[in-house]
């Protein structure tokens, strides 16, 4: 189960025509395509796309009810490749991923799926993640689409304007028989608003009818001579047929006083943000009136050369609001203009920075630099002069601490590093490549294991130049997640055909934990819908890797590092993977929380751990944080004025893991813990027992405190 | 270039000062959503056109993260809103954490013109302010200081004790703070019905929530102090008071700077072994005082550092603070262990060779620890991790046993090295006070690096054996002092001691 549950807001994805939705982006999207008559939907989650996952999961019940397929895809590849089901059959799909790694990942399907051509309208929805919030390298998806000719929509990121280009998107690969990916960016995913609703429609044809009435075509096989007459039928037929479709239905948008000087052309997606400078500078009023001329490029490609240019035709200066670089689409208008020996003075990269985020001060300042260059005098007097005394702020630069990511409260994940921490110190340092999921934290203080991650799946491939063994053995880390994405065939079938002496550690948490607790094959729970509790060791074993040792308790840390000692150690030839397996504890705990409640509210025995801290034992040389890093186990300043460092100090959200007692026992670091367990409704006989002990205990505390001088309170 | 008619330089339009732009910063995990889900429903409730968005994602996993809200008045049309919050241009900024509230500050969402900041002032400690060795903690005062510029209004309160005492967490206790501080045009009510539509968990949101209001509000009383034991007279049997008694007297005698320190001291040592013990840490200081001068930095330093290193930490030690009285009565109280609960402690002990070795009689374990054999026995023996349930009889009785010892342990051979170490160290701050008495102070200082268990006591004490090594390299030279002051604040940077490597080789630059 999904670490979010929409089985609430699934209600929303029933209304219909003269119904107003109101809720997230993301949400929206769903009820487009329901509106649009989709015929089957998949992906691979990541986010700001995951939610799109989570809800079509939870909303397959009613999918289902419209004879639509719902697809959770094993990676954005095979996501890619399913919409070959709208190469010969007139029914549309849609599949999503981020972009731009699983764009990556689903390029080879892309490439071919946008050569053979669609009939049916073929969507691919994929969550840019780029800026603030963002997991990945910075990069774009723009040119995949260049490079596989397909189209690419970035709608201004208000609801309405999603929900029509998911319909229009269809419309546009139908009409021009090409896939569509329309862009959404982060905050476009989590955006609210509202829009009109429409009807669900049932798909024309259903995936299941398809099956009925099977049909080919070689002419749409990728394969000689046909790929030639593919890539001449893209240019001559498939782009024309798109460019009209794009003008005709004014995909794009102008906004603005007709006769200026000068304009603005910006991405879709980056509307809001020009809107917002241009309030600010006075220039547009709070429903976006702009005094500036806009064209919106909803379609980010392909570019309308007429279109733009028509924009351009009474304007002396022109600017380019594109984000990312490079700057694909200024270079491409800029040609449209040398091309029509147009005399119009093109602004973009310069004003704006070459590369990073379009922030609201970014957008402010770049937009203002345009107007003082264009059109000075529409500048109000404060923005063109500023002269207000602004107070000195302090500069916290050096004060705030960095707060990057890190291991939950109680991650399994925890103890498994802790232990290689240790096993480092007792063998040295080892070369150890990473995989993308939460255990990629690890590299980051106070772990700092792992130096490179290559992509999903990819860890221990990321060894193979080690795989020949040498005096220390290369160590990997991959997911259950990355294992199952590609891990399996990229990474461990590498090592085992190449007879790898290396080393791989699967951190198995039962979950796609990172991109937010979907099930993979590996997973532990009951799923009605999918083939779950495939153990990750019989799939080793089935590619003839036989020394594997299975970890069922990742925080018992000196077990963790014996395993781990001797994996890095035995004689044994060939590959040695290690399969670490605990429960993701956000899952964990939000599944067995409210069970516990109720099984404490119904009188049953309950036993509630956690975990402490002795202060007068503690001497503040935080060597267990340094082996933890876990967000309950923090620091706290003593009121004793012969204390100079503050002592570890465990607080209210430990969820008893045991990760403290274990690392103190296996890395021998100080007797300060102890472990609390409150039992809930024990029994009379136990109490009974408890009371007595307790009785004897505080005779003899007593019997020696009678002996000793008593200060009050211990320093 | 010419202008066109149609262009005119025009101010704002007055509507857009209707937009109210409300950015959280939050820690992952702190309900950041939940938040902006209620404060969302609040101005829909209200009529208002309401923008949410957020950063979801791995991103956001204990890490930093951001919130953003825009709202605006009822109209026909829809208001184009911002996606992100845009620097000095936010109206409403609440932090859920103090270097949050930095954090904002820095970006510039909090500006003296408009901006109102909401700040919890409590701390959840970065990785990086947790690992440092020494005391690594950022200066809350500072961000407090600044925030007190930087906003047009703050409201700042420790909103995360607020709410868990009211059985929640702190977004409701800043919704709270939120409806308070009356930058939205809704009633309290409003807001408290935002929480009902929620859902999940609203008694205790809702009690949050007026707690949260109160506190914004001033007119709740200042959060209780931590319960501070008052100092409480000293009592026992009359011939250990008396014992006492001249201890108190003989410490009154000290110069007056390190009286109060040395008071501290005296207890720590006293309670650690006993009144003949206090003694001979008085003996030490009065070694120091004969040599020092006003202002008695020397002294005050000595009261301190021979006192923590007098009581070091060993198995008796370790044994009696584990079955002192009232430890139990704390731990319950820490755990919210009431009466019809059952408690169960259990203590993660891992003796070793050394640590038995270690209380052996000095000239045996000497002997001992330098026979590999003998410790490779001993390790079978003991070397164990041991968990111990202290509210057992059994574990119970072996660590009460044990913290009687304190009879044996002058004998022991831990005793010997600890006095050993004390007289190496104490003697060259004592002959360094001669000559330069700055530097002495420093060496004093230098004791702070000792400390911890098995292989952290002994990292400590080599390091401690660096520092030393340095500070022999600069004596004599005018600036002495400062750099045995930076020698031992790069040992507490980090564990592996490389700013203490890097400050080496730079006195090694200048004096070879």
């Amino acid at each position: 189960m999904a670490e979010r549950s929409f089985k609430a807001e699934i209600e929303h994805l029933k209304l219909g025509a003269g119904d107003t939705f109101t809720g997230e982006g993301i949400l929206a999207i769903t009820k487009a395509l329901l509106e649009s008559g989709v015929g089957y939907v998949g992906g691979y989650q990541g986010a700001p796309i995951s939610h799109l996952m989570d809800v079509l999961a939870d909303a397959e019940e009613l999918l289902a009810g419209l004879g639509v397929r719902f697809e959770a895809n094993a990676n954005e590849a095979a996501a890619a490749a399913m919409l070959a089901a709208s190469v010969h059959y007139p029914i549309r799909g849609a599949v999503t991923f981020k972009g731009t790694v699983g764009v990556n990942v689903a390029s080879d399907a892309l490439a071919n799926l946008s050569s053979s051509g669609v009939t049916g309208g073929a969507l691919i929805i994929v969550g840019e993640d780029y800026g603030e919030g963002s997991s990945i390298m910075q990069e774009r998806t723009h040119p995949f689409a260049m490079k596989s000719q397909f189209w690419l929509l970035d709608p201004r990121p208000n609801l309405p304007s999603i929900v029509k280009a998911v319909s229009d998107g269809f419309e546009l690969s139908e009409a021009s028989n090409t896939p569509v990916m329309l862009m959404v960016r982060i905050r476009s995913c989590h955006v609210t608003g509202s829009f009109e609703c429409r009807d669900n429609q049932r798909p024309k044809e259903t995936v299941r009818e398809a099956l009925s009435n099977p049909r080919s075509d070689f002419a749409r096989v990728v394969l000689p001579p046909m790929s030639y007459a593919h890539e001449q039928d893209k240019v001559k037929n498939r782009w024309p047929a798109a460019e009209k479709f794009i003008r005709e239905r004014q995909l794009n948008e102008v906004f603005g006083p007709k006769d200026a000087s000068l304009g603005i052309v910006v991405q879709g997606g980056m509307y809001n943000g020009l809107i917002r400078a241009l309030q600010r500078l006075g220039l547009a009023d709070i429903y976006g009136a702009t005094q500036v001329p806009i064209y919106v490029l909803n379609v980010t490609y392909p570019l309308i050369s007429s279109e733009f240019l028509g924009f351009c035709a009474t304007k002396d200066h022109v600017l380019i609001v594109e984000e990312g670089q490079p700057e694909f689409i200024e270079t491409q208008l800029a040609s449209f203009l040398y091309r029509a020996e147009s005399t119009v003075k093109l602004h973009g990269k310069g004003l704006f920075p070459q590369s990073g985020e379009y922030t609201g001060a970014v957008m402010l300042q770049g937009v203002e630099g345009f107007i003082r260059k264009a059109a000075p005098g529409m500048l109000a007097a404060t923005v063109r002069a500023p002269n207000e005394d602004k107070p000195q702020i302090p500069d916290l630069t050096k004060t705030v601490p960095i707060r990057p990511p890190g291991f939950c409260t109680g991650c399994p994940e925890r103890p498994i590093f802790a232990a290689m921490k240790l096993v480092e110190k007792e063998l040295g340092k080892h070369q150890i490549a990473a995989d993308i999921g939460c255990h990629l934290f690890a590299s980051l203080p106070p772990f700092e294991i792992g130096g490179a991650t290559m992509g999903y799946g990819l860890g221990p491939a990321a060894n193979g130049a080690f795989d020949g063994g040498g005096e220390r053995r290369p160590i990997s880390i991959i997911g259950d997640g990355g294992f199952w994405h590609s891990g399996l065939s990229s990474s461990f079938t590498n090592m085992s055909f190449n007879k790898s002496d290396g080393v791989a550690i699967v951190v198995d948490n039962f979950y796609s934990a990172a991109t937010g607790g979907q099930d993979v094959m590996s997973s532990r729970a009951e799923n009605a819908t999918k083939s779950t509790r495939n153990p990750i060791s019989k799939a080793l074993k089935g590619i003839g890797i036989n020394w594997v040792r299975e970890v069922n308790h990742t925080y018992d840390v000196g077990h963790m590092r014996d395993v781990l000692r001797e994996a890095l150690t035995t004689k044994t030839p060939g590959p040695k993977v290690i399969v670490a397996s605990s429960e993701c504890m956000l899952n964990k705990q939000r599944r067995e929380k409210p069970l516990v409640q109720k099984a404490i509210k119904e009188g049953r025995r309950v036993d509630i751990p956690r975990f402490g801290v002795d202060e007068d034992i503690c001497t503040g040389d935080h060597a267990c944080i340094r082996l933890s890093g876990c967000p309950s186990l923090s620091l706290k300043r003593l009121d004793d004025p012969l204390r100079d460092d503050p002592v570890a100090a465990i607080d209210q959200s430990c969820v008893g893991c045991g990760n403290c007692g274990e690392v103190a026992d296996a890395a021998i670091l100080c007797p300060s813990f102890y472990r609390a367990d409150v039992v809930h409704n024990p029994g009379p006989i136990e109490r009974f027992w408890a009371r007595t002990r307790a009785r004897i205990i505080n005779w003899l505390i007593a019997r020696r405190a009678a002996r000793q001088l008593d200060f009050g309170s211990a320093p | 270039m010419t202008l066109h008619e149609a262009l005119e330089p025009r101010a704002q339009d007055p509507a857009l000062g209707g937009i109210i732009k409300l950015a959280c910063m939050a820690v992952g995990g702190q309900g950041g959503g939940v938040l902006s889900g209620w404060i969302e429903d609040l101005g829909r409730a209200g009529g208002y056109a309401v923008q949410a968005t957020s950063v979801a994602g791995v991103a956001q996993r204990t890490g930093a993260t951001v919130y953003y809200v825009e709202m605006a008045p009822p109209s026909p049309q829809r208001p184009v809103f911002s996606l992100m919050p845009a620097a000095g241009d936010v109206d409403i900024m609440i932090a859920a954490e103090m270097m949050e509230a930095g954090r904002a500050i820095i970006r510039g969402f909090v500006t003296p013109d408009r901006t109102t900041l909401i700040a919890s002032t409590h701390r959840a400690l970065a990785v990086s302010e947790k690992m440092a060795p020494g005391d690594g903690i950022a200066n809350a005062q500072e961000v407090m200081a600044a925030a007190e510029i930087a906003a047009r209004r703050l409201i700042a309160a420790d909103f995360d004790q607020i709410a868990v005492r009211s059985g929640s967490v702190i977004s409701a206790s800043l919704f709270g703070a939120l409806a308070a501080s009356g930058t939205l045009p809704f009633a309290p009510d409003a807001f408290e019905a935002a929480i009902r539509s929620g859902g999940k968990g609203i008694e205790g949101s809702l009690r949050a929530f007026r707690a949260g209001y109160e506190a914004a509000m001033g007119a709740a009383q200042d959060l209780p102090a931590p319960l501070r034991t008052a100092a409480k007279e000293v009592s026992g049997p009359a011939k250990l008071l008396a014992g006492w008694r001249t201890l108190e007297a003989r410490a009154g005698g000290l110069p007056e700077p390190a009286q109060q320190m040395a008071c501290a001291g005296l207890k720590k040592v006293v309670q650690f072994q006993d009144i003949a013990y206090g003694g001979l840490y008085l003996d030490r200081l009065d070694q120091i005082a004969a040599i020092d001068r006003t202002p008695f930095t020397l002294s005050l330093e000595a009261a301190k550092y021979v006192a923590n290193a007098m009581a070091y930490d060993d198995i008796i030690r370790v044994a009696g603070a584990k079955t002192k009285a009232g430890r139990r009565a704390r731990i319950a109280a820490e755990m919210g262990a009431k009466d019809g609960h059952v408690m169960q402690v259990t203590e993660f002990l891992h003796p070793r060779a050394e640590e038995i070795v270690s209380m052996l009689p000095a000239r045996m374990g000497a002997r001992w620890a330098v026979m590999p054999r003998r410790m490779a026995l001993l390790d079978r023996l003991f070397n164990k991790g041991r968990r111990m349930r202290s509210d057992g009889l059994m574990a119970f009785a072996a660590m009460y046993l044990l913290a009687g010892l304190k009879f044996w342990r002058p004998r022991t051979l831990r005793h010997a090295q600890e006095g050993a170490h004390m007289a190496g160290w104490l003697g060259r701050a004592i002959e360094l006070a001669l000559t330069d008495y700055d530097l002495a102070v420093e060496v004093l200082r230098c004791r702070r690096l000792v400390k911890g268990y098995s292989d952290t006591h002994a990292r400590g004490l080599s390091k401690f054996d660096k520092v030393m090594a340095g500070i022999a390299l600069v004596v004599g030279r005018a600036d002495a002092a400062d750099w045995a002051r930076r020698l031992r604040e790069a040992v507490l940077k980090d564990e592996e001691g490389k700013a203490l490597d890097g400050a080496m080789a730079t006195i090694r630059s200048f004096v070879i």
